[in-house]
């Protein structure tokens, strides 16, 4: 684009409203230790907006029932919120039907289900799942489990120093032997962005499915799973400002309609005989018992209000934090970045020599400034980098330059008190 | 920052920076190592122990300004003191995190710096680290490891 075009789509782009933003946020207004709480551990959950909250409320103020099986007008209402949930999930990830979203607690379940169910059927002795080196502990343990009961092989593409998957290492690990290629979107510990599209097509290349951790990504990036050409897609709500206790997977039809179930129960059958079950077509298939309803309704209502304020105008916003807070960060000495990827989303990882970062954290804490200390369920990474945790600070669309520069000054007071 | 003065106190900070008796233990006949798999901390304590005596003790480990103080001031505490003493002094430094009491038991010494922990829960698990490892390696010569978390 010519400068003269970026300037013109700058100022065709209404100004991003921040102020507007917080207060939809009422958690924000509180002081912690009597200062302003700046909240910077959303990689860990986010805050939730008041239509988040009011959606709930309603669910429960004004037509709570059981979803499904009910004919009483209360129980269609709930359905019906319900499915417009997953419409909003179906939207939020470009998928071509809602049929394709199955509602889980989070995106741990939604790997896992995807190990139980798809894993069990199509990976056998010999096979090979191929993971890389940045992955969050639930995008591991789940294919571990699998691999040993099924004889299969974990592969594990390595990452450089700066934190980013090397594509070579990774072509060079696929085979006619790798099932599934398990893969972060976004790394939760280091930020880095994967390439998850060239993932895909190298994976498709040799037949392999590809299964993307979209946990730390939902929030930042907007996503579109046909143009990534994933496979499976899972992410969870409470991360995009949504309920705790749910998530959804996104699964190709084909795929879906192929896998077994996972969990047997109410709501996942069609007809049950002590002689045979027959089981629901997807997503119900997967929906084994009463689900999470008003978590569901609470994570639709979160997507479209992502929606509204627009994923471009948020990843916008959240660069420009990113950008400053790398500079403000790097000016605090003995400050040791822990992820440099050239393509990375609002999370900052670093270690402080000299001072444990559990140390950082309860330092920053007393300003009133949350993070996250410890090995952010990523001891691979941990292991990489040589480290035995690191503080991460990571940012949301409510975050202000002023809070980068409450976490800048803090760190520099840590400095002086440690020595 | 005075509340953080309580917790990092100049003792904890020096002992933090220059841990004593850190490093391998040749003579030792007992050993224990202890994690928190929750913040990483790890600490190995070893003991050179007879008759009933603590002839020598050092702790090796990577962890908090907490825990590593911890271990560096108990290591001190204990060094020549008897294992029914170190026992003794396990409850009364425990009680002192938990519930505050014996805030000014004689006994304490020095690990009285630790008074300001108590205000800070979750930093409880990383001064207790160290004195629960002391525990594991005295009543075991294996490693074993303990995890407070």
């Amino acid at each position: 684009m010519t400068p003269a075009a970026i300037q013109e789509r700058q100022s065709a782009a209404p100004a991003y409203d921040l102020e507007g933003v917080r207060a939809d946020f009422p958690i924000l207004a509180q002081k912690v230790q009597s200062r302003p709480l700046v909240y910077l551990d959303n990689a860990a959950s986010t805050q939730k907006p008041r239509a988040v909250m009011d959606a709930i409320a309603a669910c429960y103020g004004e037509y709570y029932a059981n979803v499904e099986r009910g004919v009483h007008t209360l129980s269609q209402a709930s359905t019906a919120a319900r499915e417009q949930a997953r419409e909003a999930v179906r939207r939020f990830l470009n998928a071509p039907s809602a049929e394709e979203i199955v509602f889980v607690r989070g995106t741990t379940e939604a790997i896992n289900l995807v190990a139980a169910s798809w894993g069990r059927r199509n990976v056998g002795s010999g096979d090979e799942i191929l993971v890389t080196e940045l992955e969050h502990h639930s995008n591991i343990v789940p294919w571990q489990l699998l691999c040993e009961e099924r004889g299969a092989v974990l592969r594990v593409a390595p990452i450089d120093d700066r934190g980013e998957v090397i594509q070579e290492e990774l072509e060079r690990l696929l085979s006619p032997r790798t099932r599934l290629v398990a893969v972060a979107h976004v790394s939760n510990a280091l930020g880095t962005v994967n390439p998850v599209r060239e993932i895909a097509q190298h994976a498709h290349r040799v037949g392999a499915l590809v299964l993307v951790d979209g946990a730390q990504a939902a929030p930042h990036l907007a996503i579109d799973v046909q143009a990534l050409g994933a496979d499976f897609y899972a992410f969870s709500g409470h991360k995009v400002y949504g309920p705790s206790g749910i998530g959804a997977l996104w699964g190709r039809r084909e795929l879906l309609a192929a896998m077994p179930p996972w969990q047997g129960g109410g709501g996942m059958i069609r007809t049950v005989t002590f002689a045979k079950t027959t089981y629901a077509p997807p997503p119900h298939r997967f929906e084994a018992g009463t689900p999470a309803i008003e978590a569901a309704i609470g994570l639709g209502a979160a997507l479209e209000y992502l929606t509204a304020l627009g994923l471009p105008a948020v990843a916008a916003w959240e660069a420009e934090l990113l950008a400053l807070a790398t500079e403000r960060l790097a000016a605090v000495p003995g400050l040791r970045l822990i992820g440099t990827a050239r393509d990375k989303a609002a999370v900052i990882s670093f270690t402080l020599a000299g001072i444990h970062p559990h140390d950082v954290g309860t330092v920053l804490d007393q300003e009133g400034i949350a993070v996250r200390a410890g090995h952010h369920c990523a001891q691979p990474v941990m292991e990489h980098f040589r480290v035995p945790a690191t503080t991460r600070a990571s940012f949301g669309l409510y975050n202000t330059r002023e809070e980068v520069e409450a976490l800048a000054a803090a760190l520099h007071r840590a400095r002086e008190l440690f020595g | 920052m005075n509340d953080l003065r309580e917790l990092y106190q100049d003792i904890i900070l020096d002992h933090n920076r220059h841990p004593r008796n850190f490093g391998p233990l040749p003579a030792s006949n007992h050993q224990a190592e202890g994690n928190n798999p929750l913040c990483g901390d790890q600490v190995s304590v070893l003991l050179d122990v007879a008759d009933g005596c603590i002839r020598d003790i050092a702790f090796q480990g990577v962890g908090c300004a907490i825990s590593m103080a911890s271990a560096s001031l108990m290591t001190e505490a204990l060094k020549g003191q008897t294992v029914e003493e170190a026992r003794r002094l396990f409850h009364v430094f425990h009680d002192l995190l938990t519930t505050g009491a014996g805030e000014s038991a004689p006994e304490l010494g020095k690990l009285a710096v630790f008074t300001g922990v108590r205000e800070f829960p979750m930093r409880v698990k990383c001064a207790t680290l160290p004195w629960h490892t002391l525990l594991a390696a005295l009543v075991q010569k294996q490693d074993q490891p303990v995890s407070t978390e």
